[in-house]
């Protein structure tokens, strides 16, 4: 056991580990408490089905986090690309290729926006991002003047929502397998592309990475920009299943988003984090609602055991912490 | 006659308002080594980010293989030779050392993924052949926070000399070192000479740098106020001046 507890995989793994931990034990819970729900397929199917909208945006995040900076407009990237993605689709009769590239295109630029404002003019991220939270939703509601924008008649039963959202043999929503597939290469490039180790040393440090001829304004403004990426994808995701866009679009997004990353082990002051984690995260947060309300609880504890299960885990993670220095 | 490496010429570096290198002229030769001295706020460090391409000088030239280059970043410093050893703060805390080794030019395919299996062999071969380090506890998978000072330190020369360049920066290099480990680093820059090499130190401690530089070069308020070469001054002499400069704010000149 002692060995077990110093082997190397453990020491190097100690937030996965213990994140993995807290999931089971609250699986565990769901499992006792309400075996009638947990031990039938449609409850993970619901999972399943609404886990990949933030899921998506919580791994993306990531980046952004690791690299110490935040960004709090991504519900509104969501809201400003589902609208465009949206008004293409109807106004084409459902041409898919030019509304992706159109709204995932516009998600790029609004990401590179947040990025030039943090590098280029200075801006601190959770300032200027407030900024750029206001100004997307803002211009959503100017746009669509309120009202919401129907796919259903050049979306429903075409390829693209077979691939986006459909049940693959009838049971997993592909949005999951979307989700699961973009975590993997998430990951690999988190840990082992270039990109992803320029994160991790501009997170850590700015100035020595600046020294050791890291471009560490480049690799802030590519952070920003693959979030507004990812951000646009997830807004095409929710299109395909509710295939109605509504203009408070992705408003409700970040506290789950980030508290997905947060409680997945991701340092909030850079440098460090998992993208693991925050996949575990989004089981975690993703499935509080549901779990709680199974459990027999009222609907009025989900917030409150929310703001709990958030606040232990980065106690923990700060205590970890505290310990190696 | 000695063959040139470095040469900057009226270089000026503002800072907003703050004037911090006025009218900077040296020049370094192919196996030479020279010590840059001077207070704090001399313009020192300055001078070296300007060097290895951290800082872009305001105006004048530089001149690198006697052709004028433009250094902008420092991945181009690199690439054409120039090493620079900060100490430890190169060098980021939370990563493995085998990441730390090649950061900013990871060993990659050609979609830039990293191959870590070989960045650890050659960490590896970095860690035992060139820095020496023998102590099981750090392995290239260690993280830099538990290393000591003179650890990191080793860290930094052994990358630099892994990679084989030109002429060598080096950044206080003996600074919070014990006796054993600065001897060592000074070997270093006394070994560089035999290949050729050249490097440019800048530290606080007159009695080190007198050991290890052909030339000295002093700097005081961003300019420079005195060269000597090690065959005309003694250390006595050196520590005399620096003392003077730093009582009276200039350097006498003797005929």
């Amino acid at each position: 056991m002692n060995n077990l507890l110093n082997s190397y995989f453990v020491k190097t793994h100690k937030l996965e580990i213990s994140i993995t931990i807290i999931a089971v034990v609250l699986f565990l819970i769901y499992f006792l408490g309400a075996p009638h729900v947990f031990t039938r397929f449609p409850i993970y199917r619901a999972f399943m089905q609404s886990m990949p909208f933030f899921g998506i945006i919580a791994i993306s995040a990531t980046f952004v986090v690791t690299l110490g900076e935040i960004d709090l407009s991504f519900p509104s990237i969501v809201g400003i690309t589902s609208l465009i993605f949206g008004i293409i689709m109807t106004s084409t009769g459902g041409n898919f290729f030019i509304a992706f590239i159109l709204a995932t295109s516009l998600g790029m630029f609004a990401g590179l926006v947040n990025g030039l404002l943090v590098t280029k003019i200075g801006i601190p991220s959770i300032v200027a991002t407030i900024g750029t939270l206001f100004f997307w939703r803002g211009l959503v509601n100017v746009i669509s003047q309120g009202s919401g924008i129907a796919i259903v008649d050049v979306a429903d039963g075409t390829w693209h929502h077979m691939i986006f959202v459909e049940k693959l043999f009838g049971k997993i929503p592909m949005q999951f397998i979307w989700f699961i597939v973009l975590t993997g290469l998430m990951q690999w490039v988190y840990r082992y592309h270039k990109f992803g180790n320029h994160i991790h040393f501009v997170g850590d440090n700015k100035a020595s990475a600046q020294m050791m001829g890291i471009n560490v304004d480049n690799v802030k403004i590519i952070a920003f920009v693959q979030l507004g990426f990812f951000s646009a994808l997830a807004g095409i995701f929710t299109m395909y299943e509710m295939l109605y866009f509504w203009p408070t679009q992705g408003e409700g997004l970040m506290l789950t988003t980030l508290a997905a990353v947060f409680v997945g082990g991701t340092s909030v002051f850079g440098g460090k984090g998992t993208i693991f984690g925050t996949f575990i995260g989004v089981l975690i947060i993703g499935s509080l609602e549901s779990g709680i309300v199974a459990l027999g609880l009222s609907g009025f504890y989900v917030k409150f055991i929310n703001g709990l299960m958030i606040t232990v885990a980065v106690t923990v993670y700060a205590l970890i912490q505290r310990r190696k220095n | 006659m000695a063959e040139e490496l470095l040469k900057l010429q009226n270089i000026y570096k503002n800072f907003g308002n703050v004037k911090v290198l006025k009218d900077v002229n040296i020049k370094i030769n192919k196996g030479e080594v020279v010590a840059l001295i001077g207070d704090n706020g001399a313009g020192k460090s300055t001078l070296i980010k300007v060097i290895t391409g951290v800082h872009s000088p305001n105006s004048g030239k530089v001149f690198f293989k006697e052709k004028e280059v433009q250094i902008k970043s420092v991945a181009q410093s690199r690439k054409m030779g120039i090493e620079a050893v900060y100490q430890e703060r190169a060098l980021c805390d939370q990563q493995e050392l085998y990441r730390n080794i090649f950061a900013g030019r990871e060993i990659t395919n050609s979609f830039g993924f990293l191959d870590i299996k070989k960045q650890r062999k050659e960490a590896e071969k970095i860690l035992r052949d060139y820095i020496g380090f023998t102590s099981k506890a750090i392995t290239v998978d260690s993280q830099v926070m538990g290393l000591s000072g003179g650890e990191k330190q080793g860290v930094a020369f052994g990358r630099s000399l892994y990679f084989n360049s030109d002429l060598i920066v080096l950044d206080e290099p003996t600074m919070g070192l014990s006796i054993q480990e600065t001897e060592k680093v000074l070997n270093f820059v006394k070994g560089l000479k035999n290949e050729n090499k050249s490097a440019i130190f800048i530290d606080h401690n007159i009695i080190h740098v007198y050991g290890a530089a052909d030339r000295f070069i002093i700097l005081d308020r961003g300019e420079v106020v005195g060269e000597f070469n090690k065959e005309d001054i003694s250390r006595e002499e050196l520590v005399q001046k620096m003392i003077q400069l730093h009582e009276s704010g200039k350097i006498k000149v003797e005929d």
